[in-house]
């Protein structure tokens, strides 16, 4: 008995770790399919509805590259006054930080898109000077309104990877820049900031991917079904075929494809930025950066 | 701005600088002058405020109480208002300096190093802004290394494209905060040997922080030995370090010498 345990140990000692890890995501593959299988899952429907539910992904791409744009954005301006002597920048700042990071995504979504119209038309309402138009100037569509809370919430946490990114150029750099009488802006722009995207650029990457699986959010918004995302199209179809199991899975493959798909690109670029100089204590001070 | 228009040749002036950091007082009332095309060595045991000082000369400390005038702009130290930030800009225009551990920025070429603070500052065109850095570079000789990313230089490669850096804004004077004290020894005396040539060839006003007697002996016109944020004294290096008056200068200098 024991020389047979040996044997095994001994043969599979050859076989690369690789290859063992493929073969255990099979076997998972393989139980689920059988799991499925027996519950009725129905291959065919997935077939028919993939193409309806993949066509959301325009949506949810859209969404998920202007709620990064407007959160690296707000980053970049939210660690630029976290790190300045100006008691206002400072103070919006963490106000900003604060509550964007003090409330569920979810709530902010809610707020901006059905509690921001009321105070429009209040507003309007109370002021008669306010301009014309400006009780509808607070009602944001959904996709919108989505898009702006992602980019705050996110711009939130990110604050934080851009001020560690910033702070991790030595300050040697800064007083290099400072005493060629550089201005302040020509020394973020062209010494500071150049190098401190070498650090922010990873990091910002995996937020990124995150925000691709968060824009599912959006669909609690209620977006019409012409211009639904991922998760929204396989919502409605879902529901309306009775194939809920079908739907969420189809919608959990594509996330998931997604996912794997940047988590590849982002790891490429990642060596590729890291390659030239060293960033040995840039690595120090991501490390004092707080988790979400 | 409170500029004076004096006819003397007094490039930089130091007037009762004090710095404070918190409650530790770091420089304790310095004045010291620096004619034009004069060489001064500034030396002293770590922590007596050598640094501190040429930092406040270009306002990369604000003096806590004292003034600083460079090449007409006098400036004192302890506020801060955005007059005064553009006033600090104004005067580091005029003063090149050069750090112990180089600084170079890795993000550019050692060309871009050298050219990018006079292209903000507008010190000239682009075309003559290049050909002013590829001429310094060439000074300093490493003419062939324009294209190279600075972090492949060797420490005293790196000191030297620093050096043009700084001289591309076309400064009065300039400040060397231990300049060699990072380098390997065998790389010391190359770029000893630039500093030497900019006062012999370009007459310039420098101010350097070292401890290489050697140099001191050979380029400095005056020399000021700190101790404990003053100006122990000062006076021609042969008479500083050959007869010093006090015995704290005497005493450091055995233990350099
Ligand atoms: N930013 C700062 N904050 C607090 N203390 C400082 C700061 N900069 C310098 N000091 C202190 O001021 C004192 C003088 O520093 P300084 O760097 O001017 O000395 P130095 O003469 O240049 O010494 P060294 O030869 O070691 O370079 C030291 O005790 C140092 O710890
Ligand atoms: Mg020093």
């Amino acid at each position: 008995m024991r020389d047979a345990w040996e044997r095994v140990q001994l043969a599979s000692a050859r076989v690369p770790f690789r290859i063992k890890t493929g073969a255990v995501w099979l076997l998972l593959f393989g139980v689920l399919a059988f799991l499925g299988n027996a519950a009725g899952f129905d291959v065919q429907w997935i077939r028919d509805n993939f193409r309806y539910i993949l066509g959301g992904l325009r949506y949810t791409m859209v969404i998920a590259v202007a709620g990064i744009v407007l959160a690296i954005v707000m980053a970049l301006l939210g660690a630029l006054a976290r790190i300045s002597r100006n008691p206002v920048a400072y103070g919006v700042a963490g106000f900003y930080v604060s509550f964007f990071r003090g409330t569920p995504l979810i709530v902010q979504m809610f707020l901006l898109y059905l509690a921001l119209p009321p105070v429009g038309r209040n507003l309007a309402a109370e002021y008669t000077w306010l301009p014309e138009g400006f009780d509808q100037a607070l009602v944001l569509d959904a996709a919108t309104a989505g898009i702006i809370a992602l980019g705050l919430n996110y711009g939130a946490y990110m604050t934080e990877i851009f001020r560690a990114g910033i702070q991790s150029v030595a300050g040697g750099q800064g007083e290099a820049a400072d005493a060629l009488g550089m201005t302040y802006g020509q020394k973020m722009r062209k010494v500071v900031l150049p190098q401190a995207f070498r650090v922010i650029i990873p990091p910002t990457g995996n937020e990124f991917i995150a925000m691709m699986k968060d824009t599912a959010l959006v669909s609690f918004l209620g977006v019409t079904a012409a211009s639904a995302e991922v998760f929204r199209r396989s919502q409605l179809v879902g529901k309306a075929d009775f194939k809920n199991l079908e739907a969420y899975v189809a919608a959990a493959l594509v996330y998931w494809g997604l996912t794997v798909l940047f988590t590849f690109f982002q790891a490429r670029l990642e060596r590729r930025i890291g390659r030239g100089y060293d960033r040995a204590h840039v690595a120090r001070a991501m490390q004092a950066q707080e988790p979400h | 701005m409170t500029a004076t228009h004096e006819s003397d040749d007094v490039v930089v002036r130091i007037d009762g600088l004090h710095k404070s950091f918190g409650h530790l007082e770091v420089v304790r009332g310095v004045d010291l002058e620096v004619h034009r095309g004069e060489v001064v060595v500034i030396f002293g045991r770590s922590g007596s405020g050598k640094s501190t000082v040429l930092r406040c000369v270009n306002f990369i400390e604000d003096p806590t109480q004292g003034s600083i005038e460079v090449s007409g702009i006098r400036l004192e130290g302890g506020h801060r208002t955005r007059r005064k930030r553009d006033q600090v800009r104004q005067l580091r225009l005029h003063v090149g300096m050069v750090f112990q551990q180089f600084n170079l920025f890795p993000n550019m070429t050692v060309l871009d190093n050298v050219t990018c603070a006079a292209r903000c500052a507008k010190r000239g065109t682009d075309a003559e802004i290049t050909q002013r850095a590829k001429d310094l570079l060439e000074r300093v000789g490493l003419a062939d290394k324009s294209g190279e990313h600075p972090l492949r230089l060797s420490g005293g490669q790196q000191q030297r494209v620093a050096i043009a850096r700084a001289l591309c804004m076309e400064p009065d004077v300039m400040l060397f905060d231990e300049p060699t004290s990072a380098l390997d020894p065998e790389l010391t005396g190359e770029v000893l040997s630039v500093m030497k040539t900019l006062s012999t060839e370009l007459h310039m006003t420098m101010l350097v922080v070292t401890h290489e007697m050697g140099f001191a002996r050979e380029v400095a016109d005056r020399m000021a030995f700190f101790h404990e944020g003053r100006i122990l004294e000062q006076g021609p290096p042969a008479q500083l370090i050959g007869s010093p008056e006090h015995p704290e200068t005497r005493a450091f200098l055995d233990a350099v010498l």
